[in-house]
């Protein structure tokens, strides 16, 4: 085990020095000037303009200006962002519960509905409801999201009345930031309603960012359900007289998890993505939003720092995902 | 003994002709309903791709000033001058609608070919290279996959430029590491193979053993994604041009046309559902067909 762990992370060491050049150099790529870009409209004088590239460490040469971006982040320092000259690991931080947040609900529910849908549907195969089902799953992972968000936004929003447009929670709730966590922060401030506001305001945007992972989730589950129904051992199961849903729901739910759980790992980067475009729709004061405004404002230190945050959470669940399936499936840490 | 030749010489003599590659590839295909299904759909958006100047009723740009917001011919107050309703400049829709299949399906087919041409030759290289260059290809891979595809896209788009043009760039550089690691790891099964040894005894170059003795036994998985992939390219295309970071206004592109209209939900359904309802389609019928490739070329699969 241990041996594997080394083996892991001699690739993950390389891959991450690997982010931060491309984040760095990514940065240096954007056109325009951050100095201009900075100074606004009244531009800046030719002396302030040197100060300011000094400042920044823009006059260094390249390589120089990676060594020390490099030295900065390795003790936590990624630079200042240019639009509200606040660190960016704290923008960052402040930003990232509300992505997490919208995150994890997200993933509650695609795992809730998911993993029984795929289950029913790999027991009843080629039933209709097995047909239904994944037809809708296939539509659902077909979805142009920021479309499907806007569909919601028309029925329920505007239509029905029954849920907010946009941000996390309704303005006439004012609380302190304790968890980060709206949820857990509404209940925590005893306000009467803040609860029920955040809630409704969590409701569309956590079914358009589940909708990808909850038809990826409920594909995989039922055609790993399928593999393990055939297998040898099931049929001992069922010889044995158990009843169908002991058999279905312990058997074989059991073994066919380890690719679902493998898949459900790979969702983070997925989760990321559609945060990206379901953060911009619903106003949701999250990173994918401060990401996309980042990129729009020209904020060079904030895409810099945002890619190379969100890359290593990436990185870093993966990893995680690899130890626990290694740990899971003794042929993988051999392999 | 004698009647076991006689019995071998009728079986020569009427020999059962193994079906073409073509043909037992339709018979597998066509048992899946949906992909077959896909496939008409596809063909279809093919057709109106193809035909979009010729069917469309006006041009794409023109602008009805008197029309504008027009409702869909159903309901009150729209008319067949202009089928599905005009958008908030006058344009007629299904004139748009109809030239965004052109787009989608040009995105669709220069992302593929990009991200497949290069994928696939970088992962041949990766798997015939010594080991030091295939790891550093691979570290190289896996670093693009660190990053959110559709946020990798967004910043390479941001450095380019946002154009159509640079967006399919973008998706592509994106895309591309799939092809290299499904490529890799279908050459690296393929290499220590007998026929292969039996090619280069006989002084096939190395190239010639890379591209036309291995490279054809592994189109299969590769096949598959580049169908899948050519979804993937369509949404995301459509993604950054909602974003305001793929085809600029005033091109006809569904999701450049579902950002210029976004304001105009609450007043007109249309201009807002119908774009998406394109994506939608198009997307959900090529992944049947991907679907139903899959089933149809992936050995392991076949015949399960």
């Amino acid at each position: 085990m241990l041996l594997f762990l080394l083996r892991r992370l001699s690739t993950f060491l390389p891959t991450f020095l690997g982010v931060t050049v491309v984040s760095f150099a990514f940065v240096r790529l954007l056109p325009g000037d951050p100095i201009l870009l900075l100074a606004g409209e009244r531009g800046v004088s030719p002396e302030r303009y040197a100060q300011l590239l000094a400042k920044f460490g823009f006059d260094q040469p390249l390589w120089r200006q990676y060594i020390e971006y490099l030295g900065g982040v390795l003790s936590g320092d990624f630079g200042v962002s240019f639009s509200t000259k606040r660190p960016v690991l704290d923008e960052f931080f402040t930003l990232f519960p509300a992505t997490l947040e919208l995150s994890i609900t997200a993933m509650i529910l695609a795992v809730a509905l998911g993993i029984p849908a795929g289950v029913i549907a790999a027991v009843n195969r080629g039933k209709l409801f097995d047909q239904a089902l994944m037809t809708t799953a296939l539509i659902g992972y077909s979805m142009p999201i920021f479309w499907w968000a806007l569909l919601l936004i028309i029925t329920f929003s505007s239509g029905l009345g029954w849920t907010p447009v946009s941000g996390r929670i309704s303005l006439m709730f004012f609380f302190d930031d304790v968890t980060g966590f709206m949820l857990i922060d509404s209940l925590l401030s005893g306000q009467k309603g803040a609860f029920a506001s955040a809630v409704s305001h969590l409701i569309l945007p956590t079914i358009v960012l589940a909708t990808i992972p909850l038809a990826v989730i409920a594909r995989q589950t039922r055609s790993a359900m399928l593999e393990v129904l055939g297998e040898d051992y099931v049929r001992t199961a069922r010889a044995k007289g158990l009843s169908p849903a002991r058999v279905n729901g312990i058997h074989a739910l059991r073994n066919a998890m380890i690719p679902v759980i493998t898949v459900i790992g790979l969702s983070v980067g997925t989760l990321l993505a559609g945060a990206i475009l379901t953060e911009t729709i619903f106003s949701w004061p999250g990173i994918g939003k401060w990401m996309v405004d980042s990129i729009f404002r020209r904020d060079y230190q904030a895409v810099q720092g945002g890619l190379m945050l969100i890359a290593a959470i990436v990185m870093i669940v993966n990893l995680i995902v690899d130890l626990l399936y290694g740990f899971i499936n003794p042929k993988i840490r051999k392999g | 003994m004698t009647d076991n030749n006689t019995d071998a010489d009728t079986t020569l003599a009427t020999p059962i002709a193994p079906p073409g590659p073509l043909r037992e590839f339709w018979s597998y295909f066509s048992e899946n309903r949906g992909a077959v299904a896909g496939f008409y759909v596809f063909l279809l958006f093919l057709f109106i791709a193809i035909f979009a100047p010729l069917l469309a009723p006006h041009s794409p740009s023109e602008q009805f000033r008197d029309f504008l917001l027009q409702p869909p011919v159903w309901e009150e107050g729209g008319s067949w001058a202009f089928p599905l309703g005009t958008d908030p400049l006058g344009r007629d829709m299904v004139s748009r609608l109809l030239h965004g299949a052109r787009y989608s399906f040009f995105i669709g087919v220069v992302v593929v070919s990009l991200a497949t041409f290069f994928g696939v030759g970088i992962g041949v290289i990766a798997g015939f290279s010594p080991r030091w260059i295939d790891t550093l290809i691979m570290r190289l891979m896996d670093i693009v996959l660190s990053f959110p595809s559709l946020l990798l896209a967004l910043v390479l788009v941001a450095i380019l430029g946002p154009s159509l043009i640079n967006a399919m760039i973008a998706i592509s550089v994106v895309l591309q590491p799939h092809f290299v690691r499904l490529t890799r790891a279908a050459v690296m099964t393929e290499r220590t193979k007998d026929y292969v040894t039996a090619a280069q005894v006989a002084g096939a170059s190395t190239a010639r053993v890379m591209f036309k003795t291995v490279l054809p036994n592994c189109l299969g998985p590769i096949i598959v994604q580049a169908a899948l992939s050519f979804s993937t390219a369509v949404l995301d295309a459509a993604a950054l041009g909602f974003l305001g970071m793929g085809a600029q206004p005033p091109t006809p592109e569904w999701g450049t046309m579902l950002a210029e209209s976004r304001e105009f939900i609450l007043r007109a359904w249309w201009v807002v559902t119908l774009p998406g309802l394109c994506i939608l389609i198009t997307v959900l019928a090529i992944n049947l067909m991907g679907d139903g490739l899959r089933d149809a070329l992936d050995p392991k699969l076949k015949r399960s």
